[in-house]
């Protein structure tokens, strides 16, 4: 346990010893407030509701997040000191869940950040605090999918820039598999249970479950497994770089 | 104590080390010597466990590298090739950063901490960003980090590379000086180096042992280096260097 706290706080400093987290930070809080207000319009609306707010989560995300992980491992592989990590007394799956949690923590940090906005829901109105409360868990299992994505693409190169693509890809298509007007056209074609098949492996659907208010053990467990799954294939990639 | 067994590792089709074995006692200085590219960093990876060998096995301190790694690196201090640190951190983060991942913590991490930067002449840029810093005081970083847990076993790749003759001479001092009480294995393919400070030199060729002596030994052969060339030039027509 001491490694990965201690692998934890390595990572979570070298997020604020470089210009990345004040950078993620700030565009993150300015996207998330331009889609919100001006795209959106949440005051013209008139609702008390944050839906408008959690329904860009996923785009953002989408290529945001992938800034955050690419360097996990790809920095370590390209400075050398992967060599000097792996060979601390550490096991591989400590070093992992370390760097993991560390972005995972800084992008909560600049989720925690958009509390403004909540603020300014209820000095409006009186919105459910219901799907605000499991909108804000969506969004941290969504942010931690997409993190689980990048970590295991940033394992896989040396380089950021391919990293960074291959993880945006991934999302893309997580997301899009089950993105409303994409299952719609795929019905037109497809027999309707092997739609269903592809759009069950996809975010939208989990996460637009959470943001109603409902929280269901299956969407919970479907983003747990979906990060465990990437964890893992990360830890075989970082394992067969031994043996190649 | 580090032992190694039959060590073969194959990447791809190409063998890079084929079949090294050798003991290494406490007290011992064993040079590793061999042209670019004969085995010696691949070598050294796979005792400490960053590459897994294709087959055989190695020993530090009686733990199997593969069966037990974690144990292993515990008793294993390790300067890679080129010295990697983390350039965003200054030294003294860096080298607290290793002595919790040693698992010192408190005032006993600091004091490590304070005593390995003395030792290592870093006391001047202890608060400095690493990548700020020159490659000799880069180099001594690592090996800092390397030293800073006190291990009964060392492994240096490639210490005094790209260094001043200065800090070559510090450097080497600074070996010596471990050496007393622990095992030492380091590469290098500078030859007057194993003269100063070796009790041991393996000379390696083609990913294959082939001189296994005492400087001293080797000394009756001829010059240093006219006998390095000599063991090691046929052995490299065979295996394209990588």
């Amino acid at each position: 346990m001491k490694p990965t706290l201690t692998i934890l706080a390595r990572e979570w400093r070298a997020y604020f010893n470089s210009p990345v987290a004040y950078v993620f930070i700030v565009i993150f809080l300015a996207l998330m407030s331009f889609f919100t207000f001006n795209v959106s319009r949440f005051y013209e609306a008139g609702q008390a509701s944050l839906d408008r707010f959690f329904f860009w989560h996923p785009w953002l995300y989408l290529i945001l997040v992938p800034a955050v992980a690419m360097r996990l491992w790809a920095e370590e592989r390209r400075t050398g000191t992967l060599e000097l990590l792996l060979t601390l007394p550490v096991t591989t799956a400590q070093a992992i869940l370390g760097k993991f949690l560390a972005a995972w923590l800084f992008v909560l940090l600049a989720l925690a950040l958009t509390f403004p906005l909540v603020w300014t829901a209820f000095y409006l109105g009186r919105p459910d605090p219901g799907p605000i409360v499991t909108g804000y868990l969506g969004s941290a299992l969504l942010a931690g999918a997409y993190l689980a994505v990048g970590a295991l693409t940033s394992a896989l190169t040396r380089n950021q820039v391919i990293s960074f693509i291959l993880a945006a890809v991934i999302g893309l298509f997580l997301l899009l598999a089950g993105y409303p007007p994409v299952t719609d056209a795929l019905y037109a074609v497809a027999p309707a249970w092997l739609v269903e098949v592809i759009a069950g492996f996809s975010f939208s659907a989990h996460y637009e479950q959470l943001q109603r208010g409902v929280v269901d053990l299956r969407d919970v467990l479907y983003f747990a497994s979906v990060t465990g799954f990437m964890l893992l294939a990360t830890h075989v990639a970082l394992e067969n770089r031994k043996t190649k | 104590m580090i032992k190694v067994h039959q060590l073969v590792k194959r990447f791809g089709a190409r063998e890079a080390v084929r079949g090294v074995s050798f003991e290494v006692q406490p007290g011992e200085v064993l040079g590793f010597l061999g042209p670019n590219g004969a085995g010696k960093t691949t070598t050294m990876r796979m005792i400490t466990g960053f590459l897994a060998p294709t087959s055989g096995t190695a020993w530090v301190h009686g733990f199997d590298v593969s069966e037990n790694p974690v144990a292993a690196r515990a008793k294993l201090g390790y300067l890679p090739e080129n010295a990697p640190s983390y350039g965003d951190m200054t030294v003294e983060e860096f080298l607290r950063f290793i002595a919790a991942m040693r698992g010192f913590s408190g005032a006993a991490a600091r004091k490590r901490v304070d005593e390995t930067i003395d030792r290592c002449i870093l006391a001047s840029v202890r608060r400095q960003p690493i990548e700020t810093l020159s490659k000799g005081y880069r180099q001594r970083t690592c090996f800092a980090q390397a030293i800073l847990h006190d291990p009964p076993c060392l492994i240096l790749d490639e210490p005094t590379e790209g260094l001043d003759p200065n800090q070559k001479f510090v450097v080497r001092n600074m070996i010596r000086e471990m050496a007393r009480s622990k095992v030492v294995i380091f590469s290098t393919h500078i030859l007057e180096e194993v003269e100063a400070i070796c009790t041991r030199a393996i000379i390696i060729s083609g990913g294959a042992i082939v001189a296994d002596s005492t400087p001293a030994e080797l000394r009756k052969q001829g010059a240093l280096d006219e006998v390095f060339r000599r063991l090691t030039t046929t052995a490299d027509a065979e295996i394209p260097a990588a």
